[in-house]
């Protein structure tokens, strides 16, 4: 088809040619979606270990909930957040509906649950294994944390690309809380959506291939320093 | 290790919002508005000089007329630019508005396959267009989104005396742009305003079937938001939009627009 010779074209042309929009859109697309990722597995790591440690009543239904909360619609995680960032709304008079900051929260609620149910799979398996040890030497449960979480870390980072490839690839959340504002917060999926809205297809295809060029190379960039640590630490 | 480690993370993620969060220097405007004016570049056009007259940076942003109106009514826009006269009216009387003056206007076309199956190619008015429409029960595509164009459009069937629906007509419940490729897959009829037609690439089978009947007027209105209503929103530098808007050079900026080398948008502002 002659369409996607053109889109690709297109993408070869939009990678090398260093248009400075385009620029700036992948830089927000990085930075909104590295922001939320860092700031989810902040919260999410600590979080999916304790779940995995602790034994509570209502434990199930947690766990239950946080793995049903990976299949949150975008749109749905969309709306609230826009409802919350709203003048009328509780959080209104911040200001910070249609800025990237109300990105990154909307895509911190997309991608935390993915991390830590993800994280406390990861931690109780780990955790099975060290048990004996780790009870023997006598470390106490909230000691056992960064323990675990440091032996699990090259599933965990694993863990933490399948966030990002949630938070970069979704356009639902982002399109009503940042409203796609050119220069302001237009990132890669909105920007391919405005262009198919204009009938421009190839732009929009060429635009969707530098996407999925961006998330490999954060994907290799991760698999590259996995691979360093592994040789360094033996 | 594990130090040096979190170190790194909480560096990266100070930097990450530092960024973020630098962006907001300029004064500027959340400006609401079509779907249409959006993806036919004219903002493109007229930003820029109001811009560098003025230092106010304008953020559209674009949604149907039915959100921008709610957007506008929750206090989460500055100024709003659409096109439904009825509705922006309506949204002064309740006390949303403050002021509310025509800007410029364009016009709606019937867009369908070449071989315009219906024969509304011939056809005198746009009302017989829509009755001959449903009458071949030709696929017919619509926004469904209670956006202006919609809202046009239901007042278009309802003069023509069609109660649309059943397997021909086809709500899409999209944006312009997307209705208007969903109508090139389909091979269906769909009315869209002429800037987003024009502007439009994925045409396909599509062509230009009526044009030119006065109940296809398309009218756009900015309207500033009550003060009283949200204090805090940016009366001051919205108003400054408005009035540019009227003005001698923002109506120039609307006339001098092309696409393809045709204007799209007409200035209409009361002298």
């Amino acid at each position: 088809m002659p369409d996607d010779a053109n889109a690709f074209q297109t993408a070869l042309a939009l990678i090398l040619g260093g248009d400075p929009d385009l620029i700036g859109i992948v830089a927000l697309s990085l930075q909104v979606s590295l922001s939320a990722v860092l700031i989810a597995a902040l919260i999410a790591l600590p979080l999916g270990a304790a779940l995995a440690l602790w034994r509570f009543p209502g434990r199930g239904a947690v766990i239950v909930m946080l793995n049903a909360l990976m299949g949150l619609p975008p749109v749905v995680a969309g709306l609230a957040v826009y409802l919350l960032l709203s003048r009328a709304g509780p959080l209104g008079e911040f200001g910070l509906l249609f800025t990237p900051g109300a990105m990154v929260i909307a895509q911190v609620i997309l991608v935390l649950p993915i991390i830590a149910a993800l994280t406390r799979q990861q931690v109780e398996e780990l955790h099975g294994e060290y048990r004996e040890q780790l009870t023997s030497l006598g470390v106490s449960r909230p000691r056992r944390i960064p323990t675990l979480l440091w032996d699990a870390r090259l599933g965990l980072t694993t863990v933490m690309l399948a966030g990002f490839g949630r938070a970069s690839a979704e356009v639902g959340a982002v399109m009503i809380v940042g409203g796609n504002i050119d220069g302001v917060t237009r990132v890669m999926t909105t920007a391919i959506v405005l262009e198919t809205s204009k009938g421009n297809l190839p732009l929009a295809l060429g635009l969707g291939m530098v996407l999925l060029v961006l998330v490999a190379l954060v994907n290799a960039a991760a698999h590259l320093v996995g691979e360093t640590a592994q040789r360094r630490l033996g | 290790m594990k130090k040096a480690g979190l170190t790194l993370v909480a560096i990266g993620l100070a930097g990450l919002s530092l960024g973020v969060s630098a962006r907001d220097e300029a004064p500027y405007i959340i400006l609401a508005s079509t779907t249409s004016t959006e993806a036919s570049g004219l903002f493109d056009a007229i930003i820029p000089p109001f811009t560098e007259k003025t230092g106010i940076e304008v953020r559209v942003v674009a949604v149907g007329t039915g959100q921008a109106f709610e957007i506008a009514r929750r206090g989460d826009a500055d100024s709003l630019l659409v096109h439904d006269t009825a509705g922006e009216k309506r949204f002064v009387e309740e006390g949303y508005g403050s002021e509310r003056a025509d800007v410029m206007a364009n016009d709606f076309v019937l867009i369908g396959p070449g071989e315009d199956p219906a024969g509304i190619s011939e056809a005198d008015t746009v009302e017989q267009a829509f009755t001959r429409i449903a009458e071949a029960a030709a696929p017919f595509a619509s926004r469904g989104d209670d956006s202006g164009t919609n809202r046009a459009e239901r007042r278009l069937w309802q003069a023509a005396g069609v109660e649309p629906g059943g397997e021909w007509y086809r709500e899409l419940g999209s944006g312009m742009g997307p209705t208007l490729n969903t109508a090139a897959g389909m091979n269906a009829y769909v009315m869209a305003d002429r800037a987003t037609w024009v502007a439009f690439d994925n045409r396909q089978d599509l062509e230009l079937l009526f044009e030119g009947d006065e109940a296809l007027f398309n009218p756009y209105g900015s309207v500033l938001i009550a003060p009283e209503r949200h204090p805090h929103l940016k009366h001051d530098l919205a108003e400054q939009w408005h009035e540019w808007l009227l003005s001698e050079q923002g109506q120039a900026a609307i006339a001098d627009f092309e696409v393809k080398g045709q204007p799209l948008f007409f200035p209409s502002a009361a002298e």
